[in-house]
């Protein structure tokens, strides 16, 4: 797992998990132990499954009756027929996969709806972190050191989203957090200086 | 929970089909009576939803856990999975294995007497494919009265019957887990079986097959095709970990051709051990079923093969195992997913090649056992 297990990221799950609408079809990449997916089925009676890659992640998911297929994100979705899903979760998962722009596009061939969870490496703790000390940033969400990090590919809410931008993807939705919390007047005034996290509900472009 | 043995079992005898209500195969030939050796562990439940059907791979029987006396010291060939406090849990299911059709440990197969001559059926036993083993059961789960399977479950060539199970009948299967094995034989497998009958063909002691007649066997046929086959169950890891380039009973190379080698001798053992218990012209029926074995011709693609399946799925694969490999059991999945069944893949990891499945691994015991516990409580 590419984040350690905190309060807030279970706030984050909440919050996807509410986007959701009941009885939809769901695909949940790197799943991890499953406890989305556990949620999902239910609260909100979902079919769907997840894609991990860790075996004993996926034995935790097999505890919980959670289906689970394990795969390389990085070889692609190539399995999955257009428009498979409702929605595909990828939560904080994106700075750890080796393209993450074709991820996302794949994400939305095989789904209608996008939810992303990012990681903010703009947020003022990480700056300042660089800025004073010189040094790569490590926080506690991003606890590791700069040459075993598997957290290739660290963005910031204002490059994702550019990225969008670029590869014609609406941002229906954004929902910043700070810490364990969601985000208040400032978080929102300027997320890419005040959020650690954020979400964002994504779609192609008609 | 204490885990333990089933204890002292029995095998049982089913037959059925009796002339003139033959069972007709796939070839389109027909066969009868049809008697099927089964065992049976633990007690189907009141709502009769607990039964949990094995199949068996190609050397396999319906002895799957336990042993038939006190002084048997040989357990069945799952025995780690069965049992009360193991993965099929004899407290909670009702356990079936039989030997499939075609097969010498007390089915019907090549070795049984033909009841229209007398005599052992040898090459005039009608060739059997996986569908053809696979009513034999449906036949035997009638005669159980097992109108619905929890779960199907086997490893390689019982991982076929897995799949055929699922397809045919969808309505009496609820979850399915076909381990280590493929919807087709590739032809590299098929090469195998072929290199494995021709050294039985070659035997002098073959005589067409006839070999009973004369009070033979073709012993050193069927050791070869042993010897062979059970490399492919094994994985260049495990072949050096075991044996390495060690050798035996010797300081140096003898500069001749006794036996130098580990690996050598344990071969030759395994052969020598397979001539025991396994019937050479069954070899030849079994692999025969399992390079005949196609979903995809059969049903056009794979994925026209699954449409109609009810069952939840597990899939495993095992990492090392190069004679089934993942890309085979990932097949299985895609297929799935396009029909959008529910499925659960993971590939075990382990050293030991194909023969993973019959061997003790913390992942396959904990995920089998989580998937039928969770299949069964809801």
């Amino acid at each position: 797992m590419p984040y350690r297990t905190l309060k807030q990221i279970r706030l984050d799950l909440q919050l996807i998990a509410d986007l959701i609408k009941d009885n939809s079809r769901v695909l949940d990449l790197g799943c991890g132990t499953g406890d989305l997916l556990l949620k999902l089925v239910n609260e909100k009676n979902i079919r769907g499954h997840g894609v991990e890659i860790d075996v004993k992640n996926i034995l935790s998911c097999v505890e919980k009756g959670v289906p689970v297929i394990q795969a390389d994100m990085d070889a692609g979705l190539g399995d999955y027929p257009d428009s498979s899903f409702d929605y595909v979760i990828l939560s904080q998962t994106l700075q750890a996969v080796k393209k993450p722009h074709i991820i996302l596009k794949e994400m939305l061939r095989v789904g209608q709806t996008g939810i992303v969870s990012l990681l903010n490496f703009g947020y003022w703790k990480v700056r300042s972190q660089l800025f004073l000390s010189g040094k790569m940033p490590r926080t506690k969400t991003l606890p590791y050191e700069w040459y075993n990090t598997p957290n290739i590919h660290l963005t910031t809410i204002k490059d994702f989203k550019d990225l969008c931008n670029k590869q014609n993807i609406t941002i229906k939705r954004q929902i910043n957090l700070s810490q364990s919390r969601k985000g208040g007047f400032l978080v929102n005034l300027r997320p890419n200086f005040f959020a650690n996290l954020a979400i964002f509900i994504i779609e192609n472009k008609h | 929970m204490n885990e333990k043995s089933v204890g002292i079992v029995e095998t049982k005898y089913f037959t059925f089909a009796e002339p003139p209500n033959e069972m007709l195969l796939e070839s389109g030939e027909k066969l009868g009576p049809v008697t099927l050796a089964y065992e049976t562990y633990g007690k189907i439940n009141s709502s009769a939803d607990n039964a949990v059907l094995i199949t068996h791979a190609l050397s396999g029987d319906a002895h799957v856990a336990g042993c038939h006396s006190k002084n048997d010291r040989k357990t069945g060939w799952w025995d780690f999975m069965v049992g009360p406090g193991r993965p099929f849990d004899t407290d909670k299911y009702f356990v079936i294995c039989s030997n499939v059709i075609g097969g010498c440990k007390g089915s019907t197969g090549p070795t049984s007497v033909n009841p229209q001559t007398g005599k052992p059926y040898n090459l005039n036993f009608p060739v059997v494919t996986i569908g053809d083993m696979v009513k034999a059961q449906k036949e035997l789960m009638g005669h159980l009265s097992v109108k619905k399977l929890l779960t199907v479950v086997g490893g390689s060539m019982g991982g076929m019957q897995v799949l055929e199970w699922a397809i045919k009948y969808p309505d009496m299967v609820a979850t399915a887990m076909p381990i280590a094995t493929t919807s087709r034989l590739n032809a590299q497998g098929i090469a195998f079986d072929e290199v494995g009958r021709q050294a039985i063909y070659a035997d002098s002691n073959w005589k067409g097959g006839d070999y009973s007649d004369y009070k033979l066997i073709p012993a050193q046929g069927l050791s070869v095709a042993r010897m062979l086959a059970h490399i492919t169950y094994l994985s260049e890891e495990s072949m050096h970990e075991k044996f390495g380039r060690r050798l035996r009973e010797k300081e140096r190379y003898g500069y001749d051709f006794t036996t130098d080698f580990e690996v050598e001798s344990y071969l030759r053992y395994q052969g020598e051990s397979f001539i025991k218990r396994f019937d050479a012209n069954t070899y030849l029926y079994i692999t025969k079923a399992m390079d005949y074995f196609d979903l995809t011709r059969d049903f056009g693609t794979l994925e026209n093969a699954f449409k109609g399946v009810s069952a939840k799925f597990m899939v495993l694969s095992f990492s090392s195992d190069w004679l089934f490999p993942t890309a085979h059991s990932k097949e299985i999945v895609r297929a799935l997913t396009v029909n959008r069944k529910k499925v659960t893949f993971c590939e075990i990891p382990s050293p030991y090649g194909h023969d993973a499945f019959l061997l003790r691994n913390e992942y396959m015991e904990k995920m089998v056992t989580d998937f039928l516990t969770y299949a069964y409580d809801k």
